[in-house]
């Protein structure tokens, strides 16, 4: 049984060609089913974002699992299978389970570190656990890739620094404000920019937003669009008493917010602090502003000082991540790994068990007359005896397959205790034991 | 000693930010150093049968026992670490001139012998103790202020908490510890009419308290009228450094009734 994963990514396909193998997710379920229904594909789970697409499986053999894959893709996405192989990756087995917690910490991301895709291969996971896709292999990977995101994240500072001008403007306002519960923003203008500033200091608790715009119409929609309230350009200077947080974007060649004004209106908030972001080049906001006490003023630059100096501070990050994704990694494995002791071990408790039953009535049919509770210490001694003596074997299994893997040993083992002539042999003459359990190819 | 090891563990929390158990360990290790204190206090207390506040010693030994226990509940409170990096090292440095002085157990004068002694002092030291707090908040907004407008941060900038909860947070705790430092001079003040007979004699311990009082009362009507901020904090250590000036100076000059 080994784990494959082929996919392209951000690192290997320009956005035209993933957009042309993406799985939307209302798609997902239905290529899930079509999925199952290649050769030797046991378990497999699509994750389909903007900057990536990868199809994770669990097969018998890796060689025609990752063939099987690349047929189903370009049948599915109707393209030929030569035009693929140019942006498509393949892991297979160890380097598989490491590019999968590597992806879900966060540390092949365009932007190292960012918080979206684990809840995406969340998503995922929730698809295919709903088709039914997925079973013990997978499962345990999703499980433990998500557990070692979140040691990444708690662990390191990976997340902690905002790395895009609009993050960076929400982390400055929580340094000023702390809860953005209950606070006002202005928006000063348009562009995109400053919308998704305003946009994510929204969806960080801001309750309400002020819009203001030379045209007024433009100012209206705006409002209508964040559930906000419109302002006329002229009144913006009074209006800015009530803001806590003023985003500055217009396209005026001059200073809009000018020094006087903005002293003003700090006198009439009884000086509680204003945040001004002014993304707007040329200037908007007079920058002597920022010598107001409590005025904090941050231009584009500022903001972009603050975007790279937190980069810097991620990649150094990212390789305590990484040490952790190893960790983490080996721990899976040996998990892995030791279910290859599995049907061994199945095999000897079965063994031997047979063996005691037996030996047991034997026993038993001699003792004439015994009473119930006699006969119980007798089939206790039975079993504590068996117990003992093959829990040594049954540690020794576990232990070793998870640390080495080693093939060996379970031949060894197998021929110790005579486990495949005899146990059949056994079941055969006897007709004890569940038949159902020696399928062939256990061992 | 109990107090250094702890104010070493907030020191390396708040540089090394990944401590988080070591700020943890930091703050049971105060909660001991706490105790230990206390305990300290009690057998004093009990040898001398006073409450052990009479001389600078003692007084000091009091006082960074009511600075730790106001950190203790506001760190409770409001779990922020880095106070601890702040607040410990000065109750450590407020310790070590009690290191120096004698620490031998003296007998006072009868005519102080009172259970005013108790009231007085305990209210004048939490009062001194809240303010205390301020001062520390008001340096940790500073630092804050001054690398928010200057665009420049340090490396302990992220542990600090926002501008607005330790600009409410020195607010709340002058506005905690002036009553109690007000009662602290009233009773003060009754204790000295039955001591000696006058209410008020003007010596320098006196002197100095009214202008600390006067000092914090124009911080808080300063705050009502919608002063915030930076001057605020700049007005809140001024205070605190009026408190340090009659704890320190003012006692050790041989006049007046205070001296230790």
């Amino acid at each position: 049984m080994s784990i494959i994963v082929v996919g392209l990514s951000h690192k290997t396909a320009p956005v035209d060609v993933r957009e042309k193998l993406s799985f939307p997710e209302a798609m997902v379920p239905d290529a899930l089913k079509a999925l199952k229904g290649y050769e030797g594909i046991k378990e497999s789970l699509i994750l389909s974002t903007c900057n990536r697409v990868e199809l994770y499986a669990s097969v018998n053999d890796s060689g025609m699992g990752v063939a099987q894959i690349k047929k189903f893709i370009s049948d599915y996405h109707k393209l030929s299978p030569e035009s693929l192989e140019q942006s498509l990756y393949v892991r297979t087995d160890a380097e598989a389970v490491r590019h999968t917690f590597r992806v879900a910490s966060s540390l092949d991301s365009m932007v190292v570190g960012e918080p979206q895709i684990l809840g995406q291969l969340k998503d995922a996971f929730e698809f295919a656990l709903k088709a039914k896709t997925t079973s013990a292999i997978l499962n345990k990977l999703l499980k433990k890739a998500i557990s070692s995101a979140k040691r990444v994240r708690t662990e390191t500072k990976i997340a902690e620094s905002a790395v895009s001008i609009s993050f960076a403007a929400v982390e400055l306002a929580r340094k000023i404000f702390g809860d953005l519960e209950g606070k006002t923003v202005m928006l000063l203008g348009a562009g995109e920019m400053a919308e998704l500033a305003a946009r994510h200091l929204l969806n960080n608790g801001v309750k309400s937003i002020m819009v203001t715009n030379r045209t007024f119409e433009r100012a209206v929609e705006l409002a209508k669009e964040f559930n906000g309230s419109a302002v006329h350009f002229d009144d913006f200077p009074t209006e800015m008493v009530m803001a806590d947080i003023l985003i500055c974007s217009t396209g005026a060649p001059h200073y809009v917010v000018k020094h006087d004004a903005v002293s003003r209106a700090l006198k009439d908030r009884h000086h509680k602090p204003i945040f001004m972001i002014d993304i707007s080049v040329p200037r908007n906001i007079d920058p002597e502003v920022n010598k107001i006490d409590n005025v904090y003023l941050y231009d584009i630059d500022d903001l972009k000082g603050v975007v790279s100096s937190n980069i810097e501070g991620r990649q150094k990050e990212a390789e305590k991540a990484e040490e952790i994704v190893v960790q983490e990694v080996e721990t899976f494995l040996q998990w892995e790994r030791s279910l290859d002791a599995v049907p061994t071990i199945v095999d000897l408790r079965e063994k031997v068990e047979d063996i005691r039953k037996c030996e047991l009535e034997k026993a038993l049919g001699q003792l004439n007359g015994i009473s119930d509770g006699q006969r119980n210490a007798v089939e206790a001694l039975s079993t504590a005896i068996v117990n003992k003596i093959v829990h040594a074997p049954i540690v020794v299994l576990k232990q070793e397959a998870a640390d080495t893997a080693n093939e060996e040993l379970f031949k060894f083992a197998r021929k110790l205790f005579n486990l495949d002539k005899e146990l059949k042999r056994h079941i055969h003459e006897k007709g004890i034991g569940s038949s159902g359990k020696d399928e062939p190819g256990r061992g | 000693m109990v107090y250094l090891l702890s104010a070493a563990g907030y020191i390396a929390y708040i540089i090394n930010p990944e401590l988080k158990k070591t700020a943890r360990a930091s703050f049971a290790g105060a909660a001991i150093g706490f105790l230990l204190h206390l305990a300290y206090f009690s057998f004093r207390w009990s040898e001398s049968g006073r409450i052990p506040v009479t001389n600078f010693f003692e007084a000091i030994n009091f006082l960074g026992m009511g600075i730790v226990l106001v950190f203790l509940v506001m760190e409770f409170r409001y779990r922020i670490a880095a106070l601890g990096s702040f607040m410990l090292p000065l109750v450590i440095i407020f310790m070590i001139p009690a290191a120096t002085v004698s620490g031998k157990i003296e007998e006072i004068k009868p005519i102080l012998r009172s259970g005013w002694l108790g009231v007085h002092t305990t209210l004048a030291v939490l009062g001194d103790a809240a303010f205390a707090f301020a001062f520390i908040v008001s340096i940790m907004y500073l630092i804050q202020e001054r690398q928010l407008k200057a665009k420049q941060w340090g490396a302990i900038f992220r542990r600090l908490p926002s501008l607005e909860v330790m600009d409410t947070l020195g607010y709340k705790a002058i506005s905690f510890g002036w009553p109690l430092f007000t009662l602290g001079m009233i009773t003060g003040s009754i204790w000295a009419e039955i001591a000696w007979g006058t209410y008020w004699s003007w010596d320098p311990k006196e002197t100095w308290s009214l202008i600390t009082w006067v000092t914090y009362l124009v911080l808080l009507h300063l705050r009502t009228m919608g002063w915030r901020g930076r001057k605020m904090a700049f007005l809140s250590i001024v205070g605190f450094v009026f408190v340090l000036v009659s704890f320190f100076v003012v006692s050790r000059v041989p006049v007046g009734k205070h001296i230790f």
